[in-house]
């Protein structure tokens, strides 16, 4: 395990919520943010800040080492080809927008089908929904199996010869089901389809080489790995982002601009139109160096003994429903207590000071399959405790107190 | 600090395990269906009106305590009411839950819900139900529209 010593570096961390000892269990919404990564933004602005790109003085030019270096580390991190590969965007949506937006409605016509999974996030689901609507091309499903996986069966029946492009999550968000991307692309890839993978919740958690998985594209959010908000990343195979158009036009993205044709710069630029979010790179910069001197490894392995251990307990509650496979399950627990609706649980835990997420986790075709209107979820990453999993489980034992006793009975 | 106990009051935990007028109304002038999109709480009122009055209410649906116990509690208050009084209510009830010093003194059980105003995140699930009369009220005044030419209330609405 982790020592927990690592809570001090997360200033947030330390502080009573509602009386009680801050308990976050929400970090697949948001992650806290360590001292190094608020300190990067802190010094960014008191000493370096300035545009990226343009500017002939000293300033300019620390402000472009800054950002450019930032995207060097996210090159590293993901084992990327080169920083032409490594755009910045605003998270995992607006990465995956840019693909359906630019690839999709270049590359995808009426004949060909589009194939998602039921597990997506609504970001991963939505940007395809439209790409169809918008060439006419089909969108399809790969279906879920009892236990929340999907069987190599019905993934390779899902993926024909029509199929142009495969969109799927690494780690679901709610079952926490990790996918076999590595596969997938082997199989999208035999019939000529491109994969993107959203990595929003796998890429805080583990090791994730894109050369080793051969994606095609990659979609992830700095905040959910300890960067600020606002900023994320699109990887993109170069052969693939050279052959797409930008989808924002502007300043910084151009390169000669006469009155009625203009060229673009020159990957990665040429989809960054405007001032970029530099900050927020350096944000990411500095989550990544931190994830890194405590190590990928590590993160996973601390996560998942948390999760067994958290399972373990949770036998012991009546009336607790877990949802997603039981084995290989990602750092968080999606539930529902009986009698007890998600969001009276997350209420009386709040007044614990226990933070769980509780509603439809912006996946509400999967509530469907679940045959749920919404359910709780605790999710954990390097800084949570197996004390605080405790303290958890013992408001889920007062939460039943409370219903029970006072107004079911 | 809010205690739970400001927001889970028995009367309200009476309404969610018994809710009053749970079911659908065969002749309804108005049938609203209404989600909260953040947490998938939905419900379905109906609503039978009669000469600028609500005859009779009925809902359905699902949710959390709160939602649902508001839901029944609504559906009693407004039956046999006008339309303009159940509407002065809602902005009441709006209002209450805003933390504004309201007179609480016709609210009966619903007086109960004023503690959801010191849980900013539950204040969107006491006031679904109230949202959908209020919408509904609008629909079954269209329907009257039909029904009757001269009905004042339409000649109000076209000079809006
Ligand atoms: C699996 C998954 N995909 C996409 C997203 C969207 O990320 P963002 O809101 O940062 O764009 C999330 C985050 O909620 C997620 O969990």
């Amino acid at each position: 395990m982790i020592d927990p010593k690592i809570r001090e570096e997360f200033p947030i961390l330390n502080q009573k919520v509602n009386g009680h000892p801050l308990v976050y269990l929400d970090s697949a919404a948001t992650a806290q943010k360590p001292i190094q990564v608020i300190e990067a933004v802190n010094e960014y602005y008191r000493k370096t800040n300035a545009n990226v790109h343009r500017g002939v003085h000293t300033l300019g030019n620390w402000a472009t080492d800054a950002y450019e270096g930032a995207r060097t580390k996210v090159k590293k991190f993901i084992n990327a080809r080169s920083t032409e590969e490594i755009v910045f965007v605003r998270g995992t949506t607006s990465a995956i927008n840019l693909v359906a937006q630019s690839y999709g409605r270049s590359f995808i016509g009426k004949e060909d089908e589009i194939v998602i999974t039921l597990m997506e996030h609504h970001s991963n689901l939505i940007p395809w929904q439209q790409v169809a609507k918008f060439t006419g091309a089909t969108l399809k499903y790969v279906p879920l199996q009892q236990d929340g996986t999907m069987s190599m069966e019905d993934i390779k029946a899902t993926i024909t010869e029509k199929t142009k492009l495969v969109a799927m999550t690494q780690v679901s968000n709610v079952l926490g089901t990790v996918n076999p991307i590595k596969e997938v692309a082997k199989i999208a890839h035999s019939v000529g389809a491109k994969l993107l993978v959203d990595g929003a919740q796998s890429i805080p958690h583990m090791k994730v080489d894109v050369q080793d998985l051969d994606c095609d594209f990659l979609a992830f959010s700095g905040h959910k790995m300890g960067a600020p908000t606002g900023i994320g990343v699109l990887y993109g195979k170069k052969e693939l982002l050279e052959q797409m158009e930008p989808v924002e036009f502007g300043g910084e993205m151009i390169d000669f601009v006469d009155l009625h044709e203009s060229t673009w710069k020159e990957l990665p630029w040429k989809f960054e139109g405007g001032t970029p979010i530099i900050a927020g790179a350096v944000g990411l910069g500095a989550a990544i160096d931190f994830l890194q001197s405590i190590g990928m490894d590590q993160i996973e392995k601390h996560e998942h003994e948390l999760v067994n251990y958290a399972m373990d307990q949770l036998k012991q509650v009546d009336g607790f429903t877990m949802y997603g496979p039981l084995v290989n399950h990602s750092s968080l627990i999606t539930f529902n207590l009986k009698d007890v609706h998600p969001h009276d649980l997350a209420t009386v835990l709040d007044t614990y000071g226990i933070a769980v997420r509780a509603g439809h986790h912006c996946a509400q075709p999967l509530m469907k399959w679940l045959n749920v209107s919404a359910t709780a979820r605790a999710s954990f990453y390097l800084y949570n405790t197996k004390n605080e999993i405790d303290i958890w489980i013992d408001g889920l034992n007062k939460t039943k107190e409370y219903f029970g006793d006072g107004f079911i009975g | 600090m809010a205690s739970l106990d400001d927001l889970y009051r028995r009367v309200i935990m009476d309404h969610y395990q018994a809710p009053r007028n749970m079911g659908e109304l065969a002749d309804a002038d108005a049938t609203i269906q209404l989600k909260n999109p953040t947490c998938g709480d939905q419900i379905q009122l109906q609503m039978k009106v009669e000469d600028g009055k609500i005859k009779d209410a009925k809902f359905k649906g699902e949710g959390c305590s709160i939602s649902m116990s508001s839901a029944s509690m609504m559906t009693e208050a407004i039956k046999d009411l006008p339309v303009e009084k159940a509407l002065e209510l809602a902005d009441r009830f709006s209002k209450m839950l805003l933390g504004e010093e309201v007179d609480l003194d016709d609210f009966d059980d619903i007086e109960a819900l004023q503690g959801v105003c010191k849980f900013p995140a539950r204040i969107k699930c006491a006031t679904l139900a109230w949202k959908a009369m209020e919408k509904g009220v609008k629909e079954s005044d269209k329907v009257d529209h039909h029904h009757d030419h001269h009905d004042h209330h339409h000649d109000g609405h076209h000079h809006d």
